[in-house]
């Protein structure tokens, strides 16, 4: 291998099989003499279940059994878990309603699962699932967050609907600097909710044998071995040795497949009690009710400055909207997530954030793509642009005059930045995006009868929680490391097995260039498993963008040890010293010698051990290694967006999007491309089109994609995209993460526009034709 | 109520029995098992369920199966050569990055491979229209356009 494999644009190993039809999503996947669920769901949002006849749907053809909560619950099926512990601002725990698999005397959302009928067939189980007779008791729904507290509690454990109210900061120090500021500004703003919406719905297919006692569950998950802890630990009180779970190909997660869900639960129970395989796949419509929604933030946010643009202190209230129960991570999503990235890309001294989480009668609310930046990103991103232009100062100058320019620092909300370099990334931006040539453009759209507006987002981003103790000492109830395993097979081909899970983001590729460049082997020679708990020997899974710099070092320390053991070996072989023995490009050699052995001569002695030292060495080359970072890692960038408003309609296009960022060191820039594009279309999706509704009693009015406007091919433009390199200082990859960075900086670039465009303070997201036009014309009047 | 349902799909005969409200989707899928075809929606929105009827694009979840009777219906798996080569608008997507998960990709296929067929030079605007009816969550879209530009340009107005 001449060139290295490290930054290289290499094309995916995993496309031809999703190119031919021969990936093999949950739903694809067929187990013997399988049987189907189909789950009877809450048409109420708040309702107490007075009767639940099942005896009609029992009756039905084809149908093998139907259960309730009560049959849950006598089976001593626990509640689903939730995976981190928020200690509040009076140091108590936070209020863990249970969260039952079926619903027990009441149910908490529409959508909320009542009863499951399992049966021959599918179309059985669903003409079954009708003939479930439910009598509810309505009640009074608490929908809009900013009620809750008041509204009569819909868990017996949190009359006031409040799970916790949390804050960071010193209050009276930031209050006391706010009184002195020249200048304060203050927005109010409401992060929308959203529904993630992956392609693939959520999928489970669960089997059980009698004769071994062993259940597998094939399931569309983010992360296989985190659900089968929390499902076998938690809630059915099994022996993890007897549960398999596999998460083949997965069709896009975007946070929403992280978590257990309870129709996962209910399959594999399920599946013991009939003996069968127990399959279950989400219709659109059961994903938009009872998917994990994202954001749902109300929040005022105020900023101090002095008379010249220096921020002197920020004061942030937010009420975080959790829904009916707490998902798997909801509870660390508005804090842990949030109020530690209100620091950003500048030096504000001084940062007070307090989050009031409560519970409503919606659908929970856990991590989106982001989870918890993008919502610190739009209240600081939001918050410096309309400083600068209250203080009539340009938007790119009060961003320079307070970047952090000393690295390391300690921001005053807990986190250790490592490095970065924020006018490097914002001044390539600024030309990428010909900000100069602004005016004129903006005069051109004037004579098109378009308001051209433009708009700035600096976002900082944490990737990879880290170190599990520190989590572990604000609450995470889990390990935050990564585990891999560098099989290396006697011919010298080497199988990897890595914790992480990849549902679109290329592990098979990104990954096997690591192992390939390191080990100096054709790429060809390298394969990635991920996915299956009994293949691999843990994981933690993939989210908040942790995968090359959490899973991809576990690889690299597996590496490393592959590599002293090969030491070793090639050092009997070649009758050295083993402190002689250098590594190169797939050759042991003697420093300073042509002596040498090949990467494949080493493997193959490691198990044909003829010439070997067994007195002193195992036979074989197979390694495993765990890694727990020491710190989070910070990719951050600059977001320039340029719309054009129609003046008469109020319909908004991106005119163009420019996203420089700073991932750190880069394996294949090709896909880190495309992970920009995803993020930043999602994130133009909440500024422009996307936000779940629920009406005043509780029903979803967004609940299908006639609907819930995710955006479609002619919503977005052709991105502009650079990138920038300040390696991460603590991992040997020298990588930060990128899947998350384009929904964390967009909609605080495209709303910064907009408000330019119009002239307006705030305009509510999503920015939609109507929305648009009404602000224009409140101003007008 | 149960029909007999009989139609080429991907140059070979498939016939099977199935009750008359089994939509074209269910019979490619469960009763001939090709899961290349995808459902991403109940409401006709996302378009991962596309195949070619008759040679045009059609979402194989709007029709049930007795409409296609008779008809020759070609799905992702029956895109490549028979020796396992990519066809040019599958290469190009490979070559551009157009997919990440895939699971839009089969219906982004076959709805490219319709248009291509129609609009052998489209421009960039043209694509973005053409996808109306295609929904993609990973790719932002950008990469899907660039492969079916390139993939028309490969294919020259031929299937």
């Amino acid at each position: 291998m001449s060139t290295s494999l490290i930054g290289a644009r290499v094309q995916r190993k995993e496309d031809y099989r999703f190119l031919t039809g021969a990936g093999q999503y949950t739903d694809d996947v067929d187990l013997p003499h399988q049987s189907y669920a189909a789950f009877v769901r809450s048409p109420h949002a708040h309702a107490v279940l007075k009767k639940v006849n099942i005896e009609k749907a029992k009756k039905a053809e084809g149908v093998l059994a139907v259960y309730t909560g009560a049959d849950l619950a006598n089976a001593k099926v626990g509640g689903l878990p939730c995976g981190w512990l928020i200690t509040d601002v009076k140091g108590q725990p936070m209020k863990e309603p249970p969260y039952p698999s079926l619903a027990v005397g009441k149910v908490r959302h529409a959508g909320e699962r009542v009863a499951v009928v399992i049966a021959e067939t599918l179309a059985q189980a669903r003409d079954a699932a009708e003939q479930v007779e439910v009598d509810y008791e309505v009640l009074p729904a608490v929908v809009d967050p900013r009620k809750a507290a008041s509204s009569k509690g819909i868990h017996e454990i949190a009359p006031d609907n409040t799970c916790y109210v949390w804050s960071i900061g010193d209050k009276a120090a930031i209050d006391a600097a706010f009184a002195k500021a020249a200048h304060v500004t203050k927005l109010d703003l409401v992060n929308n909710r959203l529904i993630p919406n992956a392609i693939e719905p959520r999928s489970a297919n669960a089997t059980y044998s009698r004769a071994s006692g062993d259940y597998t569950l094939y399931v569309a998950s983010q992360n296989p071995h985190v659900e089968r802890l929390l499902m076998t630990a938690f809630v059915l009180g099994l022996p993890e040795s007897k549960v398999r779970v596999v998460a083949p190909d997965v069709g896009g997660g975007f946070g929403s497949k992280i978590y257990l869900y309870p129709e996962d639960v209910v399959v594999t129970w399920a599946s013991k009690q009939l003996n069968r395989a127990v399959k279950w796949t989400a219709e659109r419509s059961e994903s938009f009710l009872s998917d994990a929604h994202g954001r749902d933030h109300v929040t005022t946010a105020e900023l101090a400055l002095d008379k010249d643009g220096k921020f002197l202190a920020m004061r942030v209230k937010t009420t975080a909207n959790l829904g009916a129960y707490l998902s798997t991570f909801a509870s660390c999503i508005p804090t842990i997530l949030y109020a530690t990235l209100l620091a950003g890309q500048y030096t504000t001294p001084l940062i007070y954030c307090e989050v009031t989480a409560v519970f409503t009668n919606t659908a929970p609310v856990d991590a989106y793509r982001g989870a918890g930046r993008p919502e610190a990103t739009y209240v600081v991103e939001r918050l410096v642009e309309t400083a600068a232009r209250e203080l009539k100062m340009d938007p790119v100058e009060i961003r320079r005059k307070n970047f952090i320019r000393q690295f390391p620092y300690q921001t005053p909300v807990a986190l250790l930045y490592d490095i970065g370099n924020y006018e490097q990334t914002l001044d390539a931006a600024l030309k990428m995006a010909d900000v100069a040539g602004f005016a004129s453009r903006k005069q051109q759209s004037l004579k098109n009868g378009k308001l051209r507006g433009i708009g700035y987002a600096c976002y900082i981003e944490a990737c990879g929680i880290a170190p599990s103790n520190v989590a572990g000492a604000l609450g995470a109830r889990a390990g935050l490391f990564e585990a891999g395993e560098i099989r290396v097979h006697p011919t010298g081909t080497v199988t990897v097995f890595t914790g992480s899970h990849a549902h679109g983001q290329g592990h098979e590729t990104t990954f096997a260039q690591v192992v390939a460049d390191r080990l100096g082997l054709p790429i060809e020679n390298v394969e990635i498993v991920h996915g299956d708990t009994s293949k691999v020997l843990f994981g933690m899974g993939t989210y908040g963008s942790r995968s090359i710099a959490v899973g991809g070092t576990a690889i690299v320390k597996a590496l490393d040890k592959i590599v002293a053991k090969g030491k070793k070996i090639a050092a009997h072989l070649l009758e050295a010293s083993e402190a002689d023995i250098e590594y190169d490009k797939g050759e042991f050699k003697v420093a300073g010698t042509d002596k040498k052995k090949m990467f494949g001569e080493v493997a193959f002695a490691a198990y044909v051990p003829h010439n070997y030292p067994l007195d002193k060495l195992e036979p074989g080359l197979n390694e495993n290694a765990f890694y727990d970072p020491t710190n989070f890692t910070f990719p951050a960038g600059s977001y320039v967006c340029e719309v054009e408003v129609d003046k008469e309609t109020g319909t908004t296009t991106i005119a163009s999007f420019t996203a420089v960022d700073d991932f750190g060191k880069i394996i294949n820039p090709m896909i880190v491309d495309g992970q920009v594009h995803g993020g930043l279309a999602q994130g133009i999706g909440q500024a422009l089109t996307e936000g779940c509704r629920y009406d005043e009693s509780g029903q979803l009015v967004t609940g299908s994609f006639l609907d819930y406007t995710i955006p479609r091919a002619s919503d977005v433009p052709m991105f502009q995209l650079d990138t920038r390199e300040t390696p991460c200082t603590h991992n040997p990859l020298g990588v930060k993460g990128c899947g998350e960075a384009g929904a964390i900086g967009a909609p605080a670039a495209v709303m910064n526009a907009i408000t330019d465009a119009l002239g307006v303070k705030d305009v509510p997201m999503p920015a939609t034709a109507q929305t648009v036009w009404r602000a224009m014309h409140k101003q007008a009047a | 109520m149960t029909i007999k349902v009989s139609m080429k799909v991907n140059g070979k005969a498939a016939a099977a029995e199935v009750e008359a409200r089994t939509l074209l989707v269910t019979f490619i899928r469960e009763n001939l098992r090709l899961t290349g075809t995808h459902v991403g929606c109940d409401t006709a929105q996302c378009g991962a369920c596309t195949v070619l009827m008759n040679g045009r694009a059609i979402k194989s979840c709007s029709i049930v199966a007795m409409q296609a009777e008779g008809a020759e219906i070609t799905t992702i798996e029956g895109v490549a050569k028979p020796d396992g080569t990519l066809h040019p608008m599958q290469a190009a997507f490979k070559e551009h990055h157009g997919l990440q998960c895939g699971f839009c990709t089969p219906g982004m296929v076959m709805n490219a491979l319709d248009f291509a067929r129609q609009h052998p030079n489209p421009s960039e605007q043209e694509v973005r229209e053409a996808l109306e009816g295609n929904l993609c969550r990973c790719t932002g879209y950008h990469n899907i356009v660039k492969s079916i530009v390139a993939g028309a340009k490969a294919m020259g107005g031929k299937p």
